[in-house]
Order: structure tokens, then sequence, then C-alpha cells
């Protein structure tokens, strides 16, 4: 019998290599793994590359990840908020190395990668000081810059609902990176809300089938859902 | 000199937005174009963190952090409205799906190109989003701005001196003082505030402009 779930994050986590690329889930908050991510911060990996469209709010979930001096490279889309004073600090003390990718870049770099496709061009950037170095084209007329895909040794992500066989439905804008991180990482590690027997989800709806997923961990979570505060 | 309010500019742009459009607003400025949108008209907001049909935020207290938009405040979905993962939602974008964007900038040039995303200063933590993929993705891209800087420099110029975004994108321009088309012909004067006389604004621009053929004054005062 197949079963992917795992009894705990630390079980989840606990082959994080050092020196590994991780990508992490979430738009801000939103979708963010915080439990994961705490499992791996007490795992212990160190010198990681992390993709994530942010570079972590406050102290919590990516940004106590940086604080505890785990990453050696970001690949983000946008570091800079009101809160990243966690990242801020660390890049201008030149302790953390940043890899600048507009977010649609950033997506189907990600995309790509689980899709098995080596380059592609878009219009993206060309002709910004994000295309510098980079090879371009005009094609019909139109300039394009060539992106590879961005690959991963593990996706952490977040989900509201998986099975024994990691097939995941997502929650509202939650779902954000979820679906293309869990195809484009050898090992992708989903955790969830809750975990329902094979066949309860159905499977007109399934939004990431079970074979781009690896890991299924349950989390404990308070009635998230109906006190937002404490989850914000 | 009379000068446009923020919600003028919102209400102006609003005008241009037909029902059925797919849109996009960006962050800030361009956010409160949505206020302005009639009821009555059904356009469909795109959000790129992954939502089709945004509705407005919800009643305090029934905040969802699951539910967001891309400048990652609470809002609503309408009825009929979808959520999709990132890859989707910047395809809308980056596919030419999107009917309209709607964005700020630091500087528009005259032949188009925008400069909104970095002020190009040497310790600027540098952060670009979705601005790119918006610049080169929407059938129209709107810009929505001051005309001159807090220190009286025309926002519009012949070269931008801060960094691309985007090459040759911008189609029409929403300012205090104008709506300005970009043509291959250069740039047109649509109309300007009341009392706002084409050669002073030529003279305030400071790039080539040309008077449209249709230019007059005052059409958000009048038609608000």
């Amino acid at each position: 019998m197949i079963d992917k779930t795992v009894a705990s994050t630390s079980a989840a986590v606990a082959d994080i290599a050092d020196g590994a690329t991780v990508m992490i889930g979430g738009f801000g908050t939103a979708g963010m793994p915080s439990e994961l991510i705490d499992a791996l911060i007490e795992h212990g990996a160190r010198d990681l590359t992390i993709v994530n469209n942010n570079a972590g709010n406050g102290e919590i979930g990516l940004a106590a990840l940086l604080k505890a001096k785990r990453v050696r490279k970001m690949i983000c889309s946008f570091p800079r908020q009101t809160d990243s004073y966690v990242f801020d600090a660390l890049y201008h003390a030149g302790e953390i190395e940043l890899e600048l990718v507009p977010q649609g870049n950033l997506a189907e770099r990600i995309r790509a990668a689980g899709a098995g496709i080596g380059a592609f061009f878009t219009p993206t950037a060309y002709g910004t000081p994000l295309a510098e170095g980079k090879e371009t084209r005009v094609i019909n007329g139109r300039g394009y810059v060539l992106e590879y895909p961005i690959t991963a040794d593990f996706a952490l992500i977040k989900a509201e609902k998986g099975d024994r066989w990691g097939n995941l439905v997502y929650r509202k804008t939650a779902r954000n990176f979820g679906p293309i991180m869990a195809s484009a990482a050898k090992c992708a590690i989903a955790q969830v809300r809750k975990v329902v027997a094979l066949g309860e989800l159905d499977p007109e709806v399934i939004v990431t089938p079970g074979i781009f997923v690896q890991r299924v961990v349950k989390i404990d979570v308070a009635d998230e859902l109906s006190t937002p505060q404490a989850a914000a | 000199m009379k000068r446009y309010t923020r919600d003028q500019m919102a209400a102006r742009v609003a005008r241009d937005i037909p029902e059925g459009a797919y849109v996009n607003l960006g962050i800030g400025l361009p956010t409160m174009v949505a206020n302005h949108l009639p009821r009555e008209r059904e356009i469909f907001l795109h959000s790129e963190n992954g939502l089709l049909g945004m509705g407005p935020a919800p009643a305090a207290g029934s905040e969802d952090p699951d539910l967001i938009n891309a400048g990652k405040q609470p809002v609503t979905l309408l009825t009929g409205g979808a959520y999709f993962h990132h890859a989707d939602s910047f395809a809308m974008m980056r596919g030419g799906h999107l009917d309209f964007c709607v964005l700020g900038a630091f500087q528009v040039s005259a032949s188009g190109d925008l400069a909104n995303w970095h002020t190009g200063a040497a310790n600027a933590i540098p952060a670009v989003g979705g601005a790119m993929d918006l610049a080169i993705g929407a059938k129209r891209v709107f810009v929505m701005m001051d005309h001159q800087t807090k220190g009286g420099e025309s926002k519009i110029v012949a070269h931008c001196t801060y960094p691309l975004t985007g090459v040759k994108c911008v189609n029409r321009i929403y300012t205090d003082l104008a709506v300005i088309d970009v043509t291959p012909e250069g740039l047109v004067v649509v109309e300007t505030v009341d009392g706002l006389a084409f050669d002073e604004l030529a003279r305030i621009t400071g790039v080539p402009l040309r008077r449209g053929s249709g230019m007059h004054t005052d059409s958000v005062l009048s038609s608000t």
C-alpha cells in the first residue's frame, strides 16, 4: 500500500542536506508552510538556496529561517516589503546573495522545470537591467530574453487537503506557487490541514495530482479559519 | 494651476474601461480605479497572486488570510470568480489575455518606455514583482502618475533616467494635468485639466507634444 503521509514535520524534512535548493510556497504569508519551515530550522540544514516570491515577513516562517542564518542565496521577485527587515539587514551586511527575478519569470521558470523545458524566450525584462548578460532574440519583430528553468531538491508547500497518494487541493489564493513548485522539485513535501481518505477528493477538482508529491504531513491547526486574526 | 485630485484621476481612468474588460490594477494609486468602476458594468479584476473576479475589501472581522490581493491586503471574490496558480496567473498577463493594466510610474519616455520599479539608488534593495510582466503583457498599458516630481520636473521625459521596466510598452498616460496617448507619431494630448492651455502643458512637459484632433479640457470635472 502506498502511503505518502509522514508522521511529523521533522521526519518530513530530515534528509534536507546542507547546500540544498529548497522551494518554499506562499505569497507573503498566504500559503506559506510555516510549520515545515520551523522543522527545517530545527533540523539545522545550512547554506541553503531558497526560492520564494518574497524574502520573509516579520520574524516568522521564512524570515525566521533567514534570521537563523541558514540561507546562502535567495531567488525571489519582491524581497523589499514593509516588514522584511531580517532580509534587509542581511542584504546590507553582504551576508546573503540575491537573484532578483520578475515574478512571471519566476513562476514560468519553476513551471518549466516541472515540465522538462530546457529554456524559453520571454518578452518580460527585454531591454531592462534584469536582462543584462542574457541571450536575447528578436522573434517576429519583438524582443525576447532566454530564461532557464529553476529546479530544486525539495519543495515545501501548504495545501488544504491531501490523501495518502499525495493528491492535493488548496484554499483560495494560498494556492499560488504550490502546484508548480510541487512539479519542479525532486521531492515535494506538502503540509495539509486535513488528510482525507482516498476517493474523498473529487477527481475533477484535484489541483495537484499525487505524482508531483512525495510526502504529506498533517498539521494540527486550532480552528485557523474561524480566527483569521490569529493566523495573519 | 488646477490639478486633478487622485480620485478624479482614478475616475478618469475608470471611464476608459468598458464592460467585459479583464483588468489588472497595479499596487498604489491604480488600486483607486476600482472605487470608480460603475457597479452596473461587469469588469473582471485580475490579481496576479491568483484570482480573477476580485471584489472589494471585506467587512472588518471577515478578513481571510488565504484571500489576499497582490498588495497582500485582504479582499473578496465575486460570484463567478476563480482561483489559479501563479504560472496560470502570469500566463494571463504574458500571454496577452488581459485587456488593460494600470500602473504607477517614476517616468515614461516619449516613445512609451516605462520606469517604475527601481530608483537606481546604489544601496536600495531591488524588488520587481510583476511589474515587468504587466508592462509587456496587457493589450493596453495605462500609466497613472503625477505629471511632475515634487521638485517640479516632468515625469514624461525624452529618455528615462531611471532603470527601465519595459521598452515602448505604455499606450496612455493619465496625470494630474492631462491625458496623453503614446503613438508611433509621438505624444498626443487627448485632454488637459480645466484652464490649462496646450502651450502651457507643452512648456511644463518639456518634450514634444501634439494636439489631439478632439482635444478638450475638464472632462473629469464635468463628468463626475
